[in-house]
């Protein structure tokens, strides 16, 4: 402890103004925070090791030759044109995470955002640095999008690699019969992963709500999860078929209409402005708790 | 960083309390009153002693004057500023150490400081790799700064948390029990490192349940039970309130003890060789005489300096936990 090495010099203590840019600083230490956690890692692994065991299972399915989706249940969607071209292999991923793997992922990160910190104490410590309420919540919903992001790249581009290694690659078929040459799949499967990572935010936005709610990481994950799950079931309910257009989840498998030529924009808007809704909503409810809110963690 | 202006460094002028608060008051949602129209005043330049038995309200007050919790009636002020209103301005020139340090166990020492750094708005990026070296040499952890922090001792936790407190030059340091889970030799490091702030000008507003670290370390103090602020003053005249106790010592001790009663002298205790009691207000001499004219031989006299703690048990009526 010496007196030597005294803090940088800065003139006086009052009146700091603060750069323009400095203010991205606490979004990039949450990117890298969330990053470096083992849990982020691990379910950023599970979601790139599903297309290996979609790819995996079709290879061996299909290896007498016979067509896979025709015994028994249809599978995900687009699982039977695997075998003749590997980017179909990209949509059947997504179709198979979009469900639950990846609406879960979000969840857990969402959830865990801001009850995460309560939980270990460290957010009072933000607060009086201070990081202000408002700026905090836009930079977890900010990080919690971008992992939306990679979360449904990483699905994508684990697709693709596991798609070219085991199917061959070449022109492909839409949903309307059209031919399409490689390059426009490949960009119609990058706008797909852009439109896969739109539909969860208002999961996002649902898992930020409720992670001001309490002072528990688990608990705050575990209710966003649950709360996913119960939507999709009461979405497959028929007597609820009223409420269905107002489920987050309801159009989200409006991605497969990006497949058809001429793309199919109806359902599609649908779901973005479905997700605008839940984030304004659910963004503006979990803003008005947690600006007032006491914090006693 | 500009040239502060004149008018930012006047708010509030050098000789105002540093903290102000009017009758602020804390029910939480059960009905429980934790803080009770507390009137606080902090003066600029304190070291700043806030003693209180567990659960006397010392720790919501904090969580108040750093607009963490919302007052249900009353006012805060922090460096002339309304809290927790004017928290983006004031609270960069606070350091805090609130109820324990708090980190991320899967970063190093030296990533959880930047991470806290990067929380402040008015940090500069450009330095804040320097500000953070010379806070972790300032608590003395610059070799233990690349270890994960959940391989750290509770000291070194406390040490980081307390680096984290002076990220920045600060103009008001509020630390709730800084030596916590201290080896002696940490605490007198951190108690010379409280003095050494003190002294270039930083006011300091500790709380704390050792009675001997306030006295040693702070000029001013108040004492809080139950939610209410029993007293508040420079520590000299705390301790002055309690008042001293007589002692005599003789062998003649049971026939001192009558004498003693008799001339008016409460609470007469009888050890070996020793009489003590609450002296009345008159002159002690006269005591003296009395205890001699009886025959009592007296081989000592005198009324015991009274110590910080027992001014707060008389002022709190409870005891204390003094950790040696």
């Amino acid at each position: 402890m010496s007196r030597a090495d005294a803090l940088p010099a800065e003139g006086s203590h009052a009146g700091r103004t603060p750069g323009p840019l400095w203010s991205l600083g606490l979004f990039r230490s949450e990117l890298v925070i969330t990053l470096r956690r083992w849990r982020t890692l691990a379910l950023l692994g599970v979601l790139a090791v599903v297309p290996v065991l979609v790819g995996i299972a079709v290879k061996i399915e299909t290896r007498g030759g016979s067509s896979v989706g025709h015994r028994g249940g249809d599978g995900p969607a687009f699982i039977s044109q695997v075998t003749n071209n590997g980017l179909f292999l990209v949509f059947a991923a997504l179709a198979a995470t979009l469900p639950f793997f990846l609406p879960m992922a979000v969840g857990v990160i969402a959830g865990d955002s801001i009850a995460g910190e309560a939980n270990a104490g460290t957010l009072r410590y933000l607060l009086v640095a201070p990081a202000g309420r408002t700026r905090l919540l836009l930079a977890k919903y900010t990080t919690t999008l971008v992992f939306c992001l990679l979360a449904a790249l990483v699905v994508a581009v684990s697709a693709l690699a596991v798609g070219a290694l085991l199917f061959p690659l070449g022109d492909l078929t839409t949903i309307s019969g059209t031919r399409i040459s490689l390059a426009d799949g490949l960009g119609r499967a990058l706008l797909i992963a852009l439109v896969v990572a739109a539909s969860l935010v208002g999961v996002a936005a649902l898992g930020l709500f409720v992670s001001t709610l309490t002072g528990s990481g688990i608990a705050a994950m575990a209710t966003t999860v649950g709360l996913l799950i119960t939507v999709q079931i009461l979405d497959q309910i028929p007597q609820l078929d009223a409420l269905g257009p107002y489920f987050f989840s309801h159009y989200w498998l409006s991605f497969a209409d990006l497949m058809r030529d001429p793309v199919q924009w109806d359902d599609l808007q649908r779901n973005l402005g479905l997700q605008a809704l839940y984030a304004a909503v659910f963004g503006s409810a979990a803003w008005a708790r947690f600006a007032g809110k006491d914090i006693t963690a | 960083m500009g040239p502060v202006s004149a008018a930012e460094t006047e708010v509030g002028g050098v000789d105002d309390p540093v903290i102000h608060t009017r009758a602020l008051t804390k029910r939480y949602r059960g009905g429980q009153l934790a803080v009770d129209a507390l009137d606080l005043s902090v003066p600029a330049g304190s070291v700043f002693g806030f003693l209180g038995p567990n659960g006397s309200g010392k720790t919501t007050t904090i969580r108040m004057l750093m607009g963490l919790i919302e007052p249900t009636s009353g006012a805060a002020r922090l460096l002339g500023h309304p809290m927790p209103r004017a928290a983006r301005t004031v609270l960069p020139q606070v350091g805090a150490l609130i109820e324990g340090p708090a980190l991320y166990g899967f970063l190093s020492g030296r990533d959880n400081l930047l991470r806290y750094d990067a929380a402040d708005p008015t940090a500069d990026p450009r330095t804040r790799r320097a500000r953070v070296a010379a806070a972790l040499q300032r608590v003395g952890l610059t070799a233990a700064a690349g270890k994960k922090a959940r391989a750290y001792s509770l000291g070194m936790k406390q040490r980081l948390g307390l680096a984290s407190a002076l990220l920045q030059p600060r103009r008001l340091l509020v630390l709730d029990e800084p030596t916590n889970g201290l080896d002696p030799q940490g605490m007198r490091e951190i108690r010379a490192l409280i003095r050494e702030l003190a002294a270039d000008g930083t006011t300091v507003f500790l709380s704390s349940h050792l009675l001997d670290e306030i006295e040693q370390v702070c000029s001013h103090a108040a004492v809080m039970a139950q939610g209410r602020l029993v007293v508040q003053g420079p520590v000299a005249e705390l301790a002055a309130r309690a008042r001293g106790r007589l002692v005599v010592t003789t062998p003649d001790t049971s026939e001192a003890a009558r004498v003693l009663k008799e001339q008016g002298v409460a609470d007469v205790v009888v050890t070996e060789e020793q009489v003590s009691g609450e002296p009345p207000e008159r002159e002690p001499a006269e005591l003296n005489a009395a205890l001699v004219a009886s025959g009592v031989r007296v081989r000592g006299f005198g009324v015991e300096r009274a110590s910080l703690e027992d001014a707060f048990v008389a002022l709190t009526g409870e005891g204390f936990d003094v950790a040696g």
